[in-house]
């Protein structure tokens, strides 16, 4: 299951791992009674196996009725089970962690997912997109806002679905047993890019966590080259209109917060890796990468993109 | 008059039972003075009036079969561009708007324009015969039903031929279906075409209801009808409860959208989740509408060629309506995700769990059946016993997605499209096609090619196995529905690839049906009345049916009319050559609703092109509201008025309906 990074037949938290057993167990046993029934027509069918058409019709055996009964009451026996493991499973994941250790708002945007990370005073929030970081061990509470129309959370290792609905808040919970990048995914039809809607959640050591925490607080660190500092003006004058970049003029909250943009791995949510190339492209034509994102094609000079670029770069 | 006479000094089910009938109608043996005075009596009109005007329900059901045949095939199509897509990662054989209006088109068609309309066609075609009847109840009502289908139809298809097809799934979640996300005109059209089709669905599930419980014949009690009636009236009284729910939330969509209410939207105080229910209330039941009557093909068909009674068949009888009545309490599961307070979802994961169990009743009668059985091993035999391996795979996946910690994961991946497909396809067209090969000779009088027919069952077979089976494996590793393409690294690229492959093998399957359906219909062997020795009343008569079905109303004195005497189950021998002749113009008998004792005399309605302008003003009512030419709409509407008043007109030629004779007694 390795190369399936959306497989959840395996799992890495405690909130898919309460699931796993009980889909095995489903599995296993839908196979089974698949099997079996298909032994039982294909024994049936060779039974009764007639050499000519139009024979006439034959008053049956007796027990027929009694067959159903037996095979209703062995069913139902089986149905019991699944339905009692479902009530357990259920009462393991359903109710969510009275004291989270880190709560973080959700907000579904077509077609990118915004992260702000709470804290008691102003000065220990902060934004993030697309790439969401939790300390392993940690219960971790998420509360998801539909930001236009109705999206689902899901990171098939961690946690299972749960929409993220205008009006309304829902809450799930996820738990990283072990460190590493676990793929999230939209998975409620959300209009033309709902394919390219991806994330990733980064579960890290709680001394890593602090380290990246600390880091993402920071603002953006003022330009060094002359590039450099053209990218801002640039930025500033282009980019404001939508992005976030803390420590500059940049402020509007309708796209992605670019503050510590460089720190991570995917951009236009979890489509490409982050860099140079894929950053210059994305910015001059995001409608050829991803038809239908709300970013609309900036037609930058050559010079003015390089500059741009430059200045992202510094993002870190 | 003694209700002795009816039956002319035989022992029947009519011996002892003081009849109601206001008037004594011969009894005779069927002649050809007679066939001839009924074939007068009751043909069609030939021409273009005959052709807008008949109510001839073989008519209508022949129409209803090809238009929904039509179809499929058009949703097969998408499907297989829709296959080509997603054969290899990153292909850009469609645009992300192509492919989302293509996957909403595909659903809209193949479940609302095919599946429910196709077993529509068959009750449409067969109620009447299979009940020993003359036409079905409103016979003018059935007429409406299929011209609004059709209108329905091609209204919603105008979407896509202007390049505003649905784009927001079968099931249209809001807000996204908003005007605010989706501001085209896609949504309308899908928005009005689906309470304009409601209108057909309507007005067929009163009729097949009132056509099953008055319209049979005598003897024909409650127990004895058919299991594809019982499928097709459990099926329609479930729509004629969630069609004014589907169809009001439409219609609210549609206000939202043009006139400025807030019925889904947040920022007017309204509530997107309030259309999932109101839509699932409607489209769980729905599934069970689209395969009850499917499921009833098989329990009917199966003993045919099994050549023995169906096992248990009051068990099957009852889990039918105990499906439906469950089917009401299962929605939510649809909605599992969308945050739901956990005691809520426990209910509702219980009852899905346990709406298993009705269906395990069929599945194991089937077995039963078999088993004690006879089997022929014709074609229709295949795709019936087939259906018994696919609808236990379809089941079991739809079990697993009950629960509700499974589907949190289970839900929209490829695990549900499986799941789906294997209900639809497995469930719906499987039966579909074996009840083609089976009642084909019934109306067109020639048999099926049997050789084509083995290529054909086993190319279907495998072919839809090899696309659905690995599909399963696709959603387990986690592929989301509904996304137009995917990368390399995910590990579902070969596993899409052998679906693509499969999906083209069953096309093949697929075309290998309707070419056996239109050669047979030139050159296949001629059939004979009952080419299979078939148990039920629509093999007592000719094939293909003359127009009025049956010349003298048969007498029904078991389950299986045609079988009692090798079978023996009763001393008392149901009549087909001798019964009520009802002769006295176009007339046909009404029933009692649990005994079937003869009851009214119905005098049925002539051809007329009524039902056909009211659809068409419909239409244009409909038209309007789509264009918001609020005068084109008035326009419609007064029209729609017009026919209805030419229809309710010609009282002298439609004739009043027999007064109750005890009221007759009472007041006189």
């Amino acid at each position: 299951m390795s190369g399936a990074p959306l497989g959840y037949l395996t799992s890495n938290g405690a909130r898919a791992d309460a699931t796993v057993p009980l889909t095995w167990f489903l599995v296993l046993l839908s196979s089974a009674v698949c099997l079996i029934i298909a032994y039982m027509l294909w024994r049936a069918v060779r039974r009764g196996r007639a050499v000519e058409a139009g024979l006439p019709a034959v008053a049956r055996g007796v027990g027929g009725v009694r067959l159903i009964f037996i095979g209703l009451g062995i069913s139902s026996l089986f149905l019991l089970v699944a339905l009692g493991w479902t009530m357990i499973a259920l009462g393991h994941v359903a109710p969510m962690p009275r004291r989270p250790e880190i709560t973080i708002d959700v907000t579904a945007h077509q077609w990118w997912w915004q992260a702000d990370y709470g804290g008691a005073v102003p000065s220990e929030r902060f934004t993030t997109a697309n790439e969401i970081h939790v300390p392993v061990g940690a219960k971790v509470l998420v509360r998801l806002h539909g930001g236009d129309v109705i999206h689902s959370f899901w990171v098939p290792k961690l946690t299972g679905k749960t929409d993220a609905i205008p009006g309304q808040v829902n809450l799930t919970w996820l738990e990283a047993d072990e460190p590493g990048i676990y793929r999230g995914q939209c998975s409620e039809y959300c209009g033309l890019q709902h394919a390219h809607m991806g994330f990733e959640v980064v579960a890290e050591s709680p001394r890593e966590f602090a380290k990246w925490r600390a880091a993402q607080l920071q603002t953006a660190p003022p330009p060094v080259t002359p590039e450099q500092a053209e990218g801002l003006a640039l930025m500033e004058y282009r980019c404001a209109l939508c992005h976030t970049v803390r420590g500059t003029s940049a402020g509007s909250n309708v796209g992605p917060d670019l503050t510590h943009l460089m720190s991570r791995r995917l951009i236009a949510a979890g489509t490409y890796p982050n860099n140079r190339a894929n950053l210059a492209g994305w910015i001059e034509d995001p409608q050829g990468a991803k038809p239908g994102a709300q970013m609309p094609p900036q037609h930058l000079t050559g010079p003015q993109l390089q500059a741009v670029v430059a200045y992202l770069e510094t993002l870190e | 008059m003694s209700a002795a006479d009816l039956t002319a000094g035989r022992e029947g089910p009519l011996a002892d039972t003081d009849t109601r009938l206001s008037r004594t109608p011969r009894v005779a043996v069927a002649d050809a003075a007679l066939r001839d005075r009924l074939e007068r009596i009751w043909r069609t009109e030939p021409g273009l009036k005959g052709w807008f005007g008949t109510v001839d329900h073989k008519e209508i059901g022949k129409r209803y079969l090809v238009t929904a045949f039509i179809m499929l095939a058009i949703g097969g199509i998408e499907a297989l561009v829709l296959r080509l897509q997603l054969a290899g990662p990153n292909k850009h054989l469609l645009t992300p708007e192509q492919y989302n209006e293509l996957f909403s088109t595909h659903g809209m068609t193949m479940i609302f324009l095919y599946a429910g309309p196709v077993l529509s066609g068959f009750s449409n075609y067969f109620f009447p015969l299979w009940l020993g009847a003359r036409d079905m109840a409103f016979p003018r009502m059935n007429a409406l039903s299929y011209w609004i289908y059709l209108a329905a139809a091609l209204f919603l298809y105008a979407g896509p031929l202007v390049g505003a097809g649905p784009n927001d799934g079968w099931f249209n979640y809001v807000p996204y279906a908003e005007k605010a996300f989706n501001p085209g005109i896609n949504e309308d059209i899908y928005a009005l075409g689906m309470v304009f089709l409601g209108i057909s669905t309507s007005v067929g599930a009163a009729n097949f209801i009132v056509t099953a419980a008055r319209c049979r014949a005598p003897g024909m009690s409650i127990n004895r009808l058919p299991i594809m009636v019982w499928g097709t009236l459990t099926a329609s009284a479930a729509n004629l409860v969630v069609i004014p729910a589907v169809s009001l939330a439409f219609f609210l969509l549609w206000m939202d959208r043009n006139l400025g209410t807030s019925f889904f939207t947040v920022a007017g105080g309204g509530e997107p989740l309030l259309w999932q229910h109101l839509f699932w209330l409607f489209g769980h039941p729905w599934v069970y509408a689209i395969v009850l009557p499917a499921m009833g093909m098989v329990s009917d068909g199966l003993p045919t060629f099994s050549r023995t009674p169906l096992v248990g068949y009051t068990l099957v009888a009852l889990s039918t309506v105990a499906t439906m009545l469950l089917g009401f309490g299962v929605w939510v599961h649809h909605m599992f995700a969308t945050g739901l307070p956990g005691l809520g979802l426990a209910f509702f994961s219980g009852a899905s769990i346990i709406i298993t169990i009705p269906s395990a009743v069929a599945v194991f009668a089937w077995l039963a059946t078999i088993w004690l059985g006879k089997p022929v091993f014709t074609t229709a035999f295949k795709f019936f016993a087939g259906m018994i391996l696919l609808f236990v795979i379809g089941g079991v996946s739809g079990f697993m997605t009950a629960s509700v910690p499974a589907d949190w994961q289970l839900t929209d991946t490829y695990f549900v499209v499986a799941h789906l497909h294997y209900v639809l396809i497995g469930i719906n067209v499987f039966p579909v096609c074996g009840a083609t090969y089976m009642w084909f000779p019934k109306m067109t009088g020639r048999l099926m090619d049997e050789r084509l027919g083995w290529w054909n069952f086993w190319t279907m077979f495998l072919g839809f196995n090899l696309a659905f089976l690995p599909m399963h494996l696709t959603g387990l590793l986690g592929m989301p529905r509904r996304i137009y393409t995917y990368d390399a690294g995910m590990g579902f690229s070969a596993l899409n690839m052998i679906t693509t492959i499969g999906s083209f093998v069953f096309a093949v399957g697929v075309l290998m049906f309707f070419w056996n359906v239109i050669k047979s219909r030139r050159s296949g062997a001629i059939a004979g009345p009952d080419p299979w020795s078939g148990p039920s009343l629509e093999w007592t008569i000719p094939s293909p049916p003359p127009p009025y079905n049956f010349a003298v109303i048969p007498t029904v004195a078991s389950r299986h009319p045609l079988w009692e005497d090798q079978l023996d189950e009763t001393e008392n021998r149901s009549s087909f050559e001798e019964g009520m002749t009802l002769d006295e113009g176009k007339e046909a008998l009404a029933v009692s609703i649990l005994d079937a004792e003869p009851d009214r005399i119905l005098k049925m309605p002539s051809d007329t092109t009524a039902p056909f302008w009211l659809t068409v003003a419909t239409a244009v009512l409909f038209a309007g509201l789509l264009g918001k030419l609020w005068w084109l709409a008035a326009l419609g509407g007064i029209g729609a008025i017009a026919s209805l008043a030419f229809w309710n007109e010609p009282r002298t030629k439609l004739l009043e309906r027999e007064p109750d004779a005890h009221e007759e007694r009472r007041n006189g």
